[in-house]
């Protein structure tokens, strides 16, 4: 066991704390949740990208800084924006889960044209890939690309497309092989919004607010070259990204952050002339959650270890998912607890906390648990390729070892 | 940059599980259990062998010179065979209590003794954590006098070390004059706890440092315990996960069927993040002390929560089989409980984390 990151580390620390100092004036003030990054937070990425404290060890010819891959130089510029409150670099769906397939699968031309104005802001991007008919079992998918010419023509539904009303562009799963094997008869397209034929309606949520959309393709043209990988391969190209998927919303630091600011609001808030923290009962759920995001964090570490030892990540890896965001989900539900009535003020109300995030959290939370694969194939996962159970017997499922995996 | 045991960590783990594979199989420990001995001797004799009696006694009194860390290893192997064996208090509780507050000449007196076997403490301060039953124990010139519950691996001991009311460590002789030995019955026929009366009883005392010690000793078994209880929990969910890969109703394993798959899953995924805590709880009491003691609340309590939830979910995953005595699983379930209780359960070592914190005063 040694924590330590060495003489080496410590000299890029304090590069990457001088760098903060310096520039941090510079750091775009609301980025929020905004699905299209500001003209200053444009200019941030670009800033940062040229630094290397983002897109890091993409190739330069790419729009990246192209360094040599470094899990310790990511965590410690990862730990030091967090540590300052400045934001990093983007983490939008483009950047956590498009480049990584088109760096792996894509076509030269498509790494060229695509990668930069992604990793810069300039070009957003939405998923296609649930429907309302194929959620988990997404290899069910039904939206249709027939061939016409040198033409797709697509026609169906997507949903849970978040940020589809300001994306230029979708990365989309299209069944184009109707004759085959579910999930050899799907396609990986790639194609841009204001495409005639394409209506995104806002899905209005649990929280009153329109996360997600429902997108609709009817006779939507694009073009037989922008695709990635070949036609039918799409399941496996979307499953490289869907890896990427789940590690981003596994995040130990997002739920060190929930943490802190619960210890706060119990230590600030006061009932009956006492802190809520000095309540026994809600002290003693705070001190659980503490020691749970303490283990997550040290299983984080174990993980971050494994890594530069380039060994698999194992157990410690297949649970982040179903972990990471249970806990977060209870973070917030304590948090509601310890405003108690307080905590159900919501959309502006007087008396409200935070601006009803601690509630907005709370539900969007239960959303994340269930998105990006349910709580349920999780434990599917979790028991089938962690602890080697067997399959449920499957009567659609292809034999051989390519043709697992699902949503 | 390396969160993980080492190669030499990896070696010593290996060696007590492949000793215990080979010395103390089910059959054996359920025939210690049953004779009511607590102490498996071929077990004892073989891990003497192998040093864990000076493991982390300094090289300079004979010891082996090992960290907390390598005593968690070793826990957790042993919590894996429900080994009937003393460690805890006896290899790891008793020596750091004289590491910490025992002067040069008392050092040089017990560590070497300890390391060579040649005394074997029991450790009684769970007065510092939890008073029953009107126990605690007074130190009037320089003897002992009263109860103290709960005294941790005291088969076979012939010394003990014991905390009076104030926090200061003391050695007694199991001989002396005044004292009285009683062991406790408890669920887990694995471990020895007993009940020690004194009156006016001689004993040697160590330092008087306002307590710095028996904290410090305190999370050294809470980390213990929790490793323990973790080794029991991998124990538990292996054997579920196996069974259930056996087991066939309705022309299919068992194991095969969400409902059980998911009840395995769940365990495993409240189980593994335990494993770094537990790790991590036992690299800061050697390498960041500060953090010590809220890190063994955290270890203690939150292994205590998961390992109860293993130990009733992989039971049911047995069915009826795991209720019988026949497979003995038991043996775990019940070395769990153990864990979870002794030496402060899970609300209590939460709100000792809390005022660790200053997050509330200290009851009175």
């Amino acid at each position: 066991m040694d924590l330590s990151y060495g003489p080496d580390y410590e000299t890029f620390r304090e590069e990457v704390r001088g760098f903060i100092a310096a520039n941090r004036h510079l750091a775009p003030k609301n980025a929020g949740r905004a699905a299209r990054p500001s003209k200053e937070g444009v200019a941030w990425q670009k800033l940062l990208i040229q630094h290397g404290y983002t897109a890091r060890t993409i190739p330069r010819e790419y729009g990246g800084f192209g360094a040599e891959p470094d899990i310790l130089k990511s965590r410690i510029i990862a730990e030091e924006f967090a540590r300052a409150g400045v934001p990093g670099g983007l983490a939008n769906q483009g950047i956590s889960m498009l480049v990584p397939t088109l760096l792996e699968l894509g076509t030269e031309e498509q790494k060229r044209r695509w990668i930069a104005p992604t990793l810069a802001g300039d070009v957003v991007w939405c998923q296609g890939y649930s429907e309302p008919g194929s959620g988990s079992d997404l290899a069910s998918l039904k939206t249709s690309a027939r061939v016409e010419g040198d033409e797709f023509v697509v026609n169906g539904q997507k949903i849970w497309t978040s940020t589809a009303k300001e994306a230029d562009m979708i990365f989309c799963l299209v069944r184009t092989e109707g004759d085959a094997a579910k999930h050899q008869g799907i396609s990986y397209l790639i194609f841009p919004m204001n495409t005639p034929g394409i209506e995104v309606r806002p899905l209005r949520t649990m929280t009153g607010h329109a996360e997600f959309n429902e997108t609709f393709f009817t006779d939507v043209r694009v073009p037989v070259d922008q695709i990635v990988g070949q036609r039918g391969q799409g399941w496996f190209v979307a499953n490289a990204t869907l890896g990427h998927e789940r590690g981003m919303l596994g995040d130990p630091d997002a739920l060190e952050n929930r943490l802190l600011a619960l210890i706060e609001l119990m230590k600030v808030e006061q009932v009956g002339g006492a802190r809520v923290i000095d309540l026994p009962a809600l002290r003693d759920r705070l001190v659980a959650l503490q020691a749970e995001v303490a283990a997550m964090n040290y299983n984080g570490m174990r993980i971050l270890s494994n890594q530069i030892k380039g060994e698999p990540g194992g157990m410690a890896k297949l649970i982040v998912k179903l972990q990471a965001c249970e806990l977060a989900h209870q973070i917030s539900a304590l948090a509601i607890d310890a405003l108690g009535e307080l905590g159900i003020l919501y959309n502006g109300s007087a008396h409200e906390r935070a601006n009803g995030s601690w509630q907005w959290n709370y539900m969007f939370q239960l959303g994340l648990i269930i998105g990006g694969g349910t709580a349920q194939i999780q434990k599917n996962i979790i028991s089938e390729r962690g602890l080697n159970m067997p399959r449920e017997p499957r009567l659609d499922l292809p034999k051989g070892p390519s043709a697992q995996g699902g949503q | 940059m390396d969160f993980g045991l080492s190669l030499e960590q990896q070696m010593l783990a290996e060696s007590v599980t492949r000793l215990m594979r080979e010395l103390c199989p089910l059959d054996h420990v359920r025939q210690v259990a049953e004779g009511g001995s607590a102490v498996s001797a071929q077990s004892q004799a073989a891990l003497a062998e192998l040093g864990l009696p000076g493991l982390v006694v300094p090289e300079v009194h004979g010891g082996l010179g090992l960290g907390l860390l390598d005593a968690a290893v070793v826990a957790t192997a042993l919590g894996e065979a429900v080994a009937p064996v003393p460690f805890c208090a006896r290899h790891v509780m008793a020596p750091l209590a004289l590491i910490a507050a025992g002067s040069e000449a008392q050092q040089a007196q017990w560590l070497p003794r300890i390391a060579a076997g040649e005394v074997r403490f029991g450790v009684g301060v769970h007065e510092q954590v939890s008073r029953r039953d009107g126990s605690g124990v007074r130190c009037t010139g320089g003897a002992l006098t009263g109860t103290a519950l709960f005294v941790l691996d005291c088969a076979e001991a012939d010394h003990l070390m014991i905390a009076d009311q104030t926090g200061r460590l003391h050695i007694v002789s199991a001989q002396a004059d005044g004292l009285e030995l009683t062991v406790l019955k408890t669920i887990d026929a694995t471990r020895s706890v007993g009940e020690l009366r004194l009156a006016s009883t001689q004993a040697e005392a160590l330092a008087d440092d306002g307590g710095a010690a028996v904290r410090r000793v305190i999370a050294a078994g809470r980390i213990l315990l929790a490793a323990d209880s973790l080794g029991a929990a991998d124990a538990m969910i292996a054997q579920a996960v196996a069974y259930a890969g056996q087991r066939e109703q309705f022309g299919r394993v068992i194991g095969s069927f969400q409902a059980v798959k998911h009840m395995c899953a769940e365990m495993a995924a409240k189980n593994e993040p335990c494993r770094s805590l537990v790790w991590y709880a036992a690299h800061a009491f050697d390498a960041v002390p500060a953090e010590a003691e809220l890190v063994a609340c955290h270890a203690k309590s939150h292994t205590g929560e998961v390992g109860r939830f293993v130990a009733r979910t992989a039971t049911e995953v047995h069915g009826g089989m795991g209720f019988t005595d026949l497979l003995g699983l038991h043996y775990w379930f019940k070395r769990i409980g153990f864990d979870r209780q002794v030496l402060g359960g899970p609300e209590a070592v939460r709100e000792e984390a809390a005022i660790l914190q200053g997050w509330t005063a200290r009851a009175a």
